[in-house]
């Protein structure tokens, strides 16, 4: 037990329970609320600081430490547009159930509710969208506190939590002491499954002739993928995985169908459709994977494994609903299906393999090569993952490149793959890199952004540059807002309604120029044959942030896809391609 | 079919508890009837009492989106026949010297007590079930309700039953 034996500062109490729980690297801007903490910060050797450019950066960061290492990753910034600029991460790690803890300064108590200079409610603008939230009144409340901030943030569902500090908290007198008594009489989280659910499942696993397992980013979380792989392999059951979960299990695994949803592979869009038995595993029927929900696998019945019971039935009915977490649901189901078996119980998956593997067959991922000349933006993805290979990490950010990054990189580890899923947060990419290469320093790590989502936050960049945190980015420069122009192609009549962004056509701005100007190398590709050669010179530079600058045609477009709101049975494997659907035998 | 159900809901007593739990209803496009919060026998612990209008899968995820909440400590549904539910009524009524002695009369049958009295008015203060007081308030508007505030209903488990029982989430 730590204890101080003179009178402290709340702000160096503070520091000091940021190193007793662990946390390596805070990621942040001062101000004048939470000044009084980077006093004590500057001497810390424990607590490395990031100072970013903008808040979003400081907290985009701090997800994607968290995502590439499995740890809490935490974000600082002053009272009021220091906190609300943090909002925008809070609300993405609420919604991807990323461990972040965030730490804001508060006007002093006393002015609290008077419309202080830079006061904001932090705590009431984030209540929807943080798991917990703390505005700390006493100094000697700030090590359990951070405690608690930690402990809930990462265990159960994990999600962000945020510590609203006043600033004469921080400069009050405290006494500190570690590890301090936690007080959380309502925070129970459910680990272990009910045998009862488990057996349940076990027998259903065992009858299905065409189950599946839909497998979501709570496996990830849950550190499952050894025992998903054991389940799968002692099943034989397919496998698909959601864009939270791409890397749980290894894309090169014959039993894996890709991913399902919107964008989803056609063999794993039918799986699901056509399955008798769903078994979800940390997933949550989310609507980009179900699509209309009322014709979502119409025939099957449902297993939902998940930590969160607020997740189960909430979307679809649960036939037979677990709560616990992931790695103690899966080990246990493996158990108990091979007691099944073990009694003789197990149905022949021969006819639906080769259902499965017909599909597979006929509607691969592929792309068509532009008509128009062009670069492929697959083609430079698919070749980004065969180069950079399965031990890179990537970070993409949100609309086409993202799932084009989804579909044609091939992930064979968990953890590899970071992206904003459930917010769909445009900007995620470069702060995430950063923060998942401070994370795991030894990791190439590759943000794959397009030019709109790298115009949001690449002057983390210049973070990047001057903190020694090398990335590499690989801008999917099409000169458009891809997706949503992919939309306005499709359902807007081509009407192209404030989509264009000027990277093409007035080369504004140079991504090369600006590379450079944020010290960093830019190079810039037009042809194909060019692309390798690129990629291997970013790779062969370890010292320096390097941008490629992918010039793509604009016409290239998403496929597979589910229209929003329509069936997944409306799949269309590629433009004007619905597959024909072969009836399923019983 | 959808239903109105009564959740008792203990939560630690702290700052924000009462907005983060009522927060949660307009963000889940949930629609609370009535509310009412205070004390319990714990000095640490309020008991929120919530009447809501939903359908049976409705007041599920309300209720496990209730208990996530860090500070709540226990979620339950007051069954009707295993619970008593009752609410405080205070009514200001027009009552000139010529209606005083029907009107308190009235207020006899159903057990409310004159809290108060002026020239042309009175204040009746009545306990009872949610029915007891529609149905008194039915009888008095006739002559003229001037005021009316009612404390939406609290609720507690009958007294031979032991506390509200958590409703299982895990079998259903």
């Amino acid at each position: 037990m730590t204890e101080s034996t003179k009178p402290i500062t709340g702000a160096q109490s503070l520091v000091h329970s940021l190193e007793a729980v662990g946390a390596d690297v805070v990621f942040g801007i001062p101000g004048g609320a939470i000044l009084p903490a980077y006093d004590p910060l500057f001497d810390s050797t424990a607590v490395r600081h990031v100072l970013v450019r903008h808040e979003q950066g400081a907290g985009h960061a701090a997800e994607g430490y968290a995502q590439a290492t499995g740890r809490v990753g935490v974000c600082m910034a002053t009272s009021g547009p220091g906190a609300t600029n943090l909002v925008t991460p809070i609300a993405d790690a609420y919604m991807d159930s990323v461990p972040v803890v965030a730490i804001t300064g508060q006007v002093p108590s006393a002015s609290i509710g008077t419309d202080a200079f830079q006061e904001a409610d932090i705590c009431g603008i984030t209540l929807p969208i943080t798991k917990h939230n703390f505005l700390v009144k006493d100094p000697a409340e700030i090590p359990r506190t951070i405690q608690e901030a930690f402990h809930i943030a990462l265990t159960g569902r994990p999600g962000p939590v945020l510590v609203d500090l006043p600033k004469d908290v921080l400069q009050a007198e405290t006494r500190f002491s570690w590890p301090p008594a936690m007080d959380l009489p309502g925070y129970r989280p459910v680990l272990k499954p009910h045998g009862k659910q488990i057996r349940e499942a076990a027998r259903l696993i065992a009858e299905a002739r065409r189950p599946v397992l839909y497998v979501g980013g709570g496996v990830l979380k849950a550190h499952a993928s050894v025992e998903l792989r054991r389940l799968a392999e002692l099943t034989g059951i397919p496998v698909v995985t959601t864009l939270m979960a791409r890397g749980a299990f290894p894309d090169s695994h014959r039993q894996h169908l890709g991913m399902p949803g919107m964008h989803g592979t056609v063999s794993a869009v039918s799986a699901l459709q056509k399955a008798d038995l769903i078994v979800a595993l940390g997933a949550r029927f989310d609507d980009r994977v179900t699509g209309k929900l009322s014709s979502f696998a119409p025939h099957a019945l449902v297993v939902h494994a998940d930590i969160d019971p607020a997740e189960i039935s909430k979307n679809r009915m649960a036939d037979v609903p677990i709560v616990g977490d992931c790695k103690e649901v899966i080990t246990q189901l493996a158990a108990a299906v091979q007691a099944e078996y073990d009694a003789g119980h197990r149905a022949d998956l021969t006819g639906w393999w080769t259902q499965l593997d017909s599909w597979r067959a006929t509607y691969p991922l592929g792309y068509e090569e532009p008509a128009d000349g062009s670069l492929a933006p697959q083609y430079v993805i698919e070749r980004l993952g065969a180069i950079a290979g399965p031990e890179a990490l990537y970070v993409a950010g949100v609309g086409q490149h993202q799932m084009w990054a989804a579909q044609f990189i091939q992930y064979e580890h968990p953890y590899t793959w970071l992206n904003s899923g459930g917010a769909g947060t445009m900007g995620y990419a470069i702060p995430a890199a950063m923060g998942a290469k401070m994370g795991r320093p030894e990791a190439t790590v590759w943000a794959i952004d397009g030019d709109g989502c790298f115009q949001m936050t690449n002057q983390e960049l210049a973070t990047c540059t001057l903190e020694g945190i090398p990335i590499k980015v690989a801008v999917i420069n099409n000169g458009n807002l891809g997706m949503v122009r992919q939309w306005q192609n499709l359902f807007y009549s081509e009407r192209y309604s404030q989509t264009d962004l000027g990277t093409h056509k007035h080369r504004i701005p140079d991504f090369v120029k600006l590379a450079d100007a944020l010290g960093c190398v830019g190079i810039r590709v037009e042809s194909k044959e060019d692309v390798d050669g690129a990629i291997e010179k970013a790779m062969a530079i370890e010292d320096q942030t390097v941008v490629v600058d992918f010039i793509v045609g604009q016409d290239a477009q998403v496929w597979p896809m589910v229209p929003a709101g329509t069936s997944n049975d409306e799949i269309m494997a590629a433009r004007g391609v619905r597959p024909v659907w072969d009836e399923v035998e019983g | 079919m959808s239903t109105t159900h009564t959740l008792s809901v203990l939560v630690e007593n702290k700052p924000g508890v009462l907005a983060r739990v009522s927060g949660l209803f307009s963000r889940r496009g949930f629609n609370i009837e009535s509310l009412a919060v205070g004390p319990t026998e714990h000095h640490d612990v309020s008991r929120i009492t919530l009447r809501v209008d939903c359908e049976l899968h409705d007041l599920d995820q309300i209720e496990k989106q209730i208990h996530k909440l860090v500070n709540v400590l226990r979620v339950t549904e007051l069954e009707p026949g295993d619970s008593l539910e009752r609410e405080l009524c205070l009514i200001k009524v027009t009552a000139p010297p010529s209606r005083r002695a029907e009107l308190m009369s009235l207020g006899d049958v159903f057990g409310a007590r004159v809290a108060d009295l002026s020239a042309d008015a009175l204040v009746f203060e009545l306990v009872g079930t949610p029915d007891e007081i529609d149905s008194f308030e039915e009888l008095v508007r006739p002559h003229g309700v001037k005021e009316l505030v009612r404390t939406g209903r609290i609720g507690l488990a009958r007294a031979g039953r032991s506390g509200s029982r958590p409703r299982q989430h895990v079998f259903r």
